[in-house]
Formats: structure tokens, C-alpha cells, sequence
């Protein structure tokens, strides 16, 4: 679950990660309220969307006057900001980050992870800051110093020095950022955290390190005991079926091609994905019914997966293990019922009561058309679809 | 042989007496599982499914001689139920459990670390060796024994695979499912090395999914050490870079996280690439023969 960089700011600060002075704004006057509260002369006004790359996208502006403040914010505010990760369509924006502006000197990166080679907590740094992390580790690999923490005693301080001098820190710094890197590992730690990071830190006035952007993720399989932290969810940021879904305990994720897919188990779903792709298709979703799927649920299923206009086909596969097919096809039929469904349907069903499954199939008079394995049902995806285009 | 489990494996049921655990207990038991008693705090001293019920994994050991567990505990305890096990001389421990904090895995895997045991899962159906013994929730009708080892990270992925098998006339001698979470137990290198090292597998398919680096050094490990051949299929080719795909572990983080950088690698390193899902069987027959 990721939240915005204003709830991020908040939370470091708490932990005592130092970050600059800001207001939260969902109006210009506001803006401007906070602007006036906040003082100086120039500040920075940023877009709060979950999606990076803000600054590439114009969602980051400086304000030199309370005039430019409110054309900013006016701007901002109710927009549709495109950048790199946002895709076409862009992301409403409902409300920006007012701060002071400060001085940089010099940028850095500090992030925490879940590393998966070592399956444990890893600190990561570099002297080039502002960057992707990505970019810097394909580009220079050696300006990237990582080191490893052991959960048995937690971030040590030795390995905080290691990392400061590392990326050239020196003098005051090197204490100031040892507390900063354990305040942000700490806050990683207490708030199942999957990824922390600070990009840039940067060193402001009178060589005083700095948050000037952060951004975490956490842990959705934690957020039973992170109440917190589930309150700082922020759902206009999210799909709307893909939210839908997740109350149905679906796992849906909406993509651009016109072939629906309703399947079981994650791997499956891939797999039946790529199967389409492999056969010229093109997947308009993953849809994971999970375990235990209910007639019910595979009705919610048809509903959200037809909810995109874009499908013109929609391939059920279920291998069922925990599934019953009799079920599967019990909701099948339902839904055609109920939907009135207009798109054909390819079925393959396989595993438990596979024989009742295809009777109930072939019983309803619906034009189901059934497949006998993977790779025929791909392949009968994209005849059909060929006669559709014809 | 098989491997990690035999027919003379016994083994005890954390969370024996909840109704998903009880159904699935009754499942291996039907398939010759040598299922010999269960765990669930505060209902030591009953009978379930005519089988001794303990509070405490360690007197579960003492009084049954277990020497695996299939952990059927809810994702919040499932952690604190694997080192029960690991303290307890558990040596094969079974987690079933879907949405474990992936941050309880880092500490499981720490406390791990001195212990001489195989954690399979989480987030996985589990382990077979077709006719001798199942801990885990998949549907046992689909395998038979044989000599090909199968090791995945998803579940229905692995059933569709030993499907294909099957239809083939190729069995298994044991289905290991590691589990999709990005921090696991038992990593595909530690399959690998038992299925080379065991004298009843003649050759492997590996199955895996985007995210993490698992897959190619497991391709790395098998060019250097192993004899036996491989057939690799990664899923997830049309997957979104950055989203989680049903698994928590099935993120594109990265370019050597997506399907096709993962097979091209393993193809390099010598593994027989397949790359479409639905040819997995065919391929391994056409490899293995």
C-alpha cells in the first residue's frame, strides 16, 4: 500500500527524520493560508499523486510571491497530471504540498528495502541523488553502497558510518546521518515497511542534511496491526475495479488489451495471460478468483471484468484443486443469466468434479465454447476473435 | 527415494483441529500420508480424526516421533508456528499460509539460519510424493509417481503443469511448491540439489514467475552442479512492470525481474526454455526422452 509524500513527511517526522516545513492543501485559499503561515519568500508547491516523476510532468513549481502561490495552486489543483508512471490519462490532482523552499547543495539517496537475494533488510545510498536508484545502478554501480542488516540486532550504528563516509558525508554529517538512517530504519521496522526512501537527501544551508522528497510503501499482508497506517489509504488513487474487487476478495488488475480473463490462482493467471500473448492476443486483465470460489464470486468477476469496454472475449480457466468446477460453472451460468451477457465465452475447466462442471455447462443451452486444455483454449480465443473481426 | 518426503515420513498438523486443516488431514491421510497426531494450543489431551491432539509442537515430537509439519495456522501466528517447529527439531515444515508480514519471514529466516531444517512455503499447496505422502492442499488425483521432480513457486500453475505430464504418461517422484511470496523458505537451489542428489529422479521442471532474482541463480547453480536436465518456464511474460500479480513476490521491480530477461538467462545457463505454458508436458517429453 503506498501513500503520499506529504503522509510520508509526517510520519519521518515523528521518528525524527528531519524534513522541511509544510502544509497540506486542498484549496487555493488554503494554499495560500499556508503559504502565509509557513513565511519566507519563496516556496514549493508539489502535486501529492502516488505516481513518481511529478517533476517531469510540471507537478513540482516554485512560488516566488502569495500571487504565484494561488496560480500554482489554481493550476494544480482539479488537473489531470501526465507523468512517466501515470500513463496517458494522468492522475487527478486533489491537493499539494506547500513548503519552503531551501538552498540544495547537494543531493543524495538513502533507501530502505526487502532485499529478495538476501531475503533480509537492506540499506542502500549514493551520492547521486534525484535520481532514479534504478538508473544510478545501471549507469554507475559503484556510487551505489549497500549494507545489510541483520534483524537479530537490528541497524547498527558502525553500519551507518560505513554508509556516510561511503557517499562522501563528513564532519557534523556523519552523526547527523547515522541518527537519520536509524530513525528511518526504525520507522521502516515498527510499520512493516516494504520500501523507504529518501530522494533526495539533500544537504541544505550550513551543511544540515534534509528530506526534501520521501516515499514508502508497506506491507498490505500487515496491515491487520498497522491501523495507522491503513487510515492513510487513499482510494482515488487506486482503479476503482480493482477496489471493487478486493471487497469481493478478487484480485483484478485492469490492462489494455480486450481479452478478459477469469481464472484461478495467481500462477495460472499469468500463465493463461501469457498464453494469449503467445497465440498474438492481447490480455485485458489478471483475475485471480482465489480459493474457494462461490457461484457468487465468479458472478463479481464477470461483472468487473465486463465493466471494461475494451473486452470482446472472455476465457474462464480454472484448474480447481480447493475450487469445485461444479461450483465455477454454477456461477457461470448464473451470470449469463443475470448479466446477459453479450460477448462469447471460452471455457476450460479442469480438476475437481470436472465431469459436473461440463454437464452444468452444457445443460444451461448458452453458447459456451468449451476447450479441452491451455492451449486450446488460447487458441480458440483468438479464432473466435478472428471471426469477430471478419 | 523421492525427496523431503517419504512414505515413511510422519507427520503432525499445527492448527490440526480448524476445518481446513482437519479436511485436508483426512485428504493425505487417504493418500497414505502417515499422519501421526496434530497441534492446537489449549486442546492437548484430545482425540481428533482418532489422532492425539498436543498443545505444544515439542510434545508432539517427544510422544509421536514427527519429523514434518504442514502448518495450518492463519497468516498473523503463522510465524511464531514455523519456530515453534524449527525449536521443536521439526526437520520439514509445510506453510500453507497465504499473507504471512513479509518482515515476520526476515525474522523466520534468521532464526532459521542454525537450525537443520527445510521450510517449504509459505504461500504454497504444499509438497507430494505421489502415493506416499502429501502435506499441503493440492489435488492428490492429479499426480502420479514417477521419476520427474517438479518444483514451482504458484500452485494451479504447478497442477497445470503435472496435468500436462500425466496426460503425457510422465510422473512425478515429488511436486515441490516453494510458494509466491518474496521472502520463502526453501529457495529453488535447495530443490534442485535434492532432486540431483536423489537416485528416483531422472530430471526436473522448474517452474517460476516474475520478481526476484530466484530463478536465474538456480539456472547458475544447475549449469555448474547438476547432471540431470531441466525444463524452465517463467510466467508472467504479459505481466505490468511494478504491479503485484496475485503473488506478493510476482513484482517487476526491475529488468532482470521480467519473464522473458529471466528465460532468456536460464536459456543461456543450459535449462530447456519453455515459453509457451501450454507445452510445458510436451516440451519435458521431447527433452527428457
Amino acid at each position: 500500500m503506498n501513500i503520499h509524500e506529504y503522509q510520508t513527511k509526517e510520519l519521518l517526522k515523528r521518528y525524527g527524520v528531519p524534513v522541511p516545513e509544510g502544509q497540506v492543501a486542498y484549496t487555493v485559499d488554503n494554499a495560500v493560508t499556508a503559504a502565509e503561515d509557513l513565511g519566507g519568500e519563496r516556496w514549493v508547491i508539489k502535486a501529492q499523486i502516488h505516481a513518481g516523476g511529478r517533476g517531469k510532468g510540471g507537478g513540482v513549481r516554485v512560488a516566488e510571491s502569495l500571487n504565484e502561490v494561488r496560480d500554482i495552486t489554481d493550476q494544480l489543483i482539479g488537473s489531470n497530471l501526465v507523468t512517466p508512471q501515470t500513463g496517458t490519462n494522468g492522475r487527478l490532482v486533489h491537493r499539494v504540498l506547500i513548503e519552503q523552499a531551501c538552498d540544495i547543495r547537494k543531493e543524495y539517496y538513502l533507501g530502505l528495502v526487502i532485499d529478495r537475494a538476501t531475503q533480509r533488510i537492506t540499506l542502500i545510498a549514493s551520492s547521486s541523488g534525484g535520481m532514479e536508484i534504478e538508473e544510478v545502478a545501471r549507469a554507475h554501480p559503484e556510487q551505489i553502497i549497500r549494507e545489510t542488516v541483520d534483524p537479530a540486532v537490528g541497524l547498527l550504528d558502525f553500519q551507518c558510518r560505513k554508509v556516510a563516509a561511503g557517499i562522501g558525508l563528513r564532519g557534523r554529517q556523519i552523526h547527523a546521518s547515522v541518527k537519520l538512517m536509524k530513525a528511518l530504519y526504525r520507522c521502516f521496522r515498527d510499520k512493516d515497511a516494504l520500501l523507504a526512501e529518501i530522494n533526495p537527501l539533500a544537504e541544505v544551508d550550513g551543511s544540515a542534511l534534509m528530506a526534501v522528497d520521501a516515499k514508502m510503501s508497506f506491507d498490505g499482508n500487515a496491515l491487520y496491526r498497522r491501523q495507522e497506517i491503513t487510515e492513510l489509504r487513499d482510494f482515488d488513487e487506486e482503479d476503482p475495479k480493482e477496489v471493487e474487487a478486493t471487497g469481493h476478495g478478487l484480485n483484478y488488475i485492469a490492462l489494455d488489451g480486450n481479452v478478459g480473463c477469469i481464472v484461478n490462482g495467481a500462477g495460472l493467471a499469468m500463465a493463461t495471460m501469457d498464453a494469449i500473448s503467445f497465440h498474438g492476443g492481447k490480455p485485458a486483465n489478471f483475475l485471480d478468483v482465489g480459493g474457494g470460489a462461490s457461484p457468487e464470486k465468479v458472478g463479481n468477476a464477470f461483472r468487473i471484468v465486463l465493466q471494461d469496454p475494451n473486452v470482446k472475449i472472455i476465457l474462464v480457466n480454472i484448474f480447481a484443486g480447493i475450487n469445485r468446477c461444479d461450483w465455477i460453472a454454477e456461477g457461470l451460468v448464473q451470470a449469463m443469466r443475470d448479466l446477459h451477457i453479450q460477448v462469447p465465452i471460452v471455457v476450460r475447466l479442469a480438476g475437481t468434479n470436472v465431469e459436473t462442471g461440463q454437464a452444468i455447462l452444457k445443460a444451461s443451452g448458452f453458447p459456451f465454447v468449451m476447450a479441452e486444455n491451455l492451449d486450446d483454449a488460447a487458441t480458440r480465443v483468438m479464432t473466435v476473435l478472428g471471426g469477430h473481426a471478419a | 527415494m523421492s525427496v523431503f518426503v517419504h512414505q515413511s515420513s510422519r507427520v503432525i498438523i499445527q492448527g490440526f483441529t480448524g476445518q481446513h486443516a482437519t479436511f485436508h488431514a483426512e485428504e493425505s491421510m487417504q493418500h497414505g500420508t502417515r499422519v501421526v497426531g496434530g497441534v492446537t494450543p489449549g486442546k492437548g489431551g484430545m482425540q481428533h480424526l482418532d489422532l492425539p491432539v498436543f498443545d505444544t509442537v515439542q510434545q508432539a515430537v517427544q510422544e509421536t516421533g514427527a519429523d514434518v509439519s504442514g502448518i495450518f495456522v492463519p497468516p498473523p501466528f503463522a510465524a511464531d508456528a514455523i519456530m515453534e517447529a524449527l525449536e521443536a527439531g521439526i526437520g520439514v515444515i509445510v506453510v500453507i499460509a497465504d499473507g504471512i508480514p513479509v518482515q515476520d519471514m526476515v525474522r523466520v529466516k534468521r532464526y532459521a539460519a542454525d537450525k537443520d531444517a527445510i521450510i517449504i512455503g509459505p504461500n504454497t499447496p504444499g509438497i507430494i510424493t505421489p502415493g506416499a505422502c502429501k502435506v499441503g492442499i493440492m489435488p492428490s488425483h492429479i499426480y502420479t509417481p514417477g521419476r520427474i521432480g517438479v518444483v514451482s513457486r504458484s500452485g494451479t500453475l504447478n497442477y497445470e503443469a503435472v496435468q500436462q505430464m500425466t496426460a503425457l504418461g510422465m510422473g512425478q517422484s515429488t511436486s515441490v511448491g516453494i510458494g509466491g511470496d518474496p521472502v520463502n523458505g526453501t529457495d529453488f537451489v535447495t530443490v534442485l540439489r535434492a532432486f540431483e542428489a536423489d537416485p528416483d529422479t531422472d530430471a526436473v521442471i522448474m517452474i517460476g514467475e516474475i520478481g526476484g532474482p530466484q530463478e536465474v541463480d538456480a539456472a547458475r547453480w544447475a549449469r555448474e552442479n547438476m547432471r540431470k536436465p531441466v525444463v524452465g518456464f517463467v510466467a508472467g511474460v504479459s505481466a505490468p512492470r511494478g504491479r503485484r500479480m496475485g503473488h506478493a513476490g510476482a513484482i517487476i521491480s526491475g529488468q532482470a525481474d521480467t519473464a522473458n530477461a529471466k528465460m532468456d538467462l536460464m536459456e543461456e545457463l543450459g535449462v530447456h526454455v519453455v515459453r509457451n505454458p501450454a507445452l510445458i508436458g510436451a516440451t519435458a517429453r521431447r527433452v527428457f526422452s
